[in-house]
């Protein structure tokens, strides 16, 4: 292949590396940049990995190591969150899982809901949503009671 | 593409599942009765089956995840994006089929007695 080739037989257009570094604007400009986009990427990749272990290792336990659900009652859970480490491992879980999913949800929502105000309301719903499964699920993890 | 599409149903029926999820796991916080209820609904044949799917739902976004992850960092991930889907076809049959069978042998002992 030549670099000269004629407009016909040419390949795809070169494409420019997806998340190309920052261009920061004049310090008189209207609207500083962001790189929350980045930001965001990046968190997908590195929560989902984390997950890949967290939700797998959750459902291997919770489904079908010994009896699975049919052996999960309330003692079971406290058995279980008599340890630091399995209440740490469902909250990271949570939260990771929570903010994750949420992040999908508002790629999903942008792309198929065209009028501002759809995407604004749906956003708003999907963020108290999150806002509360957060809170809730922290709350629970944080105060359990196995003497209740 | 159709990859691409099922990771993204599979997404938002998981984080659909999450949001009933914790509701119904805060019931501990409730009243051990009601937990206790709650959760005899997750251990009905039915619900049961409908179990496996979402464990098969997350499983597939599993893979694939890595898979995506892959591809965007591992400098030769874009040349290999197909045989990866390969294997990470064969992994969830080769994962799920088994995961399966335990679950709802687990429902059928409950229901009918232990074979052995
Ligand atoms: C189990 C390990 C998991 C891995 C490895 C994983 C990985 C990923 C990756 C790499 C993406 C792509 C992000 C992008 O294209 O920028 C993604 C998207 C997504 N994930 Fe996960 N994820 C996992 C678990 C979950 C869970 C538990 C949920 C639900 C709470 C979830 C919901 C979503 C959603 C809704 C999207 C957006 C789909 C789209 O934009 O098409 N994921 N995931």
């Amino acid at each position: 292949m030549t670099t000269a080739a004629a407009p016909a037989d040419r390949g795809a257009p070169e494409l420019v590396a997806p998340r190309s570094p920052r261009q920061r604007t004049k310090p008189g400009a209207a609207k500083a940049r962001s790189n929350f986009e980045l930001y965001a990427w990046v968190f997908m990749r590195i929560s989902g990995l984390l997950l890949f272990f967290l939700v797998l290792g959750h459902l291997f336990i919770m489904n079908i190591l010994d009896g699975g659900v049919q052996r999960v009652n309330f003692g079971f859970v406290a058995g279980r969150w008599a340890s630091p480490f399995w209440r740490t491992w469902d909250l990271v879980m949570l939260l990771l899982a929570e903010l994750h999913g949420t992040n999908g949800l508002r790629t999903v929502i942008n792309d198929y809901a065209e009028r501002a105000q759809t995407r604004f309301w749906l956003k708003m719903l999907l963020y108290t949503s999150a806002f509360l499964v957060v809170t809730l699920g922290t709350l629970v993890i944080f105060t359990f009671d196995p003497d209740l | 593409m159709w990859s691409w599409v099922a990771h993204r149903i599979t997404g938002v029926l998981v984080f659909f599942f999450l949001f009933a999820h914790v509701l119904d796991t805060a019931l501990v916080r409730v009243s051990p009765s009601s937990y206790n209820e709650v959760i005899e609904v997750y251990k009905s044949p039915i619900v049961n089956l409908l179990e496996v799917g979402l464990v098969a739902a997350v499983l597939f976004h599993a893979l694939n995840g890595i898979r995506i992850i892959l591809i965007d960092f591992w400098e030769s991930g874009p040349k290999y994006q197909k045989q990866m889907l390969y294997i990470e076809l064969v992994l969830f049959v080769v994962l799920l089929v088994p995961a399966a069978y335990r679950m709802l042998l687990h429902t059928a002992e409950t229901l009918f007695g232990s074979a052995t």
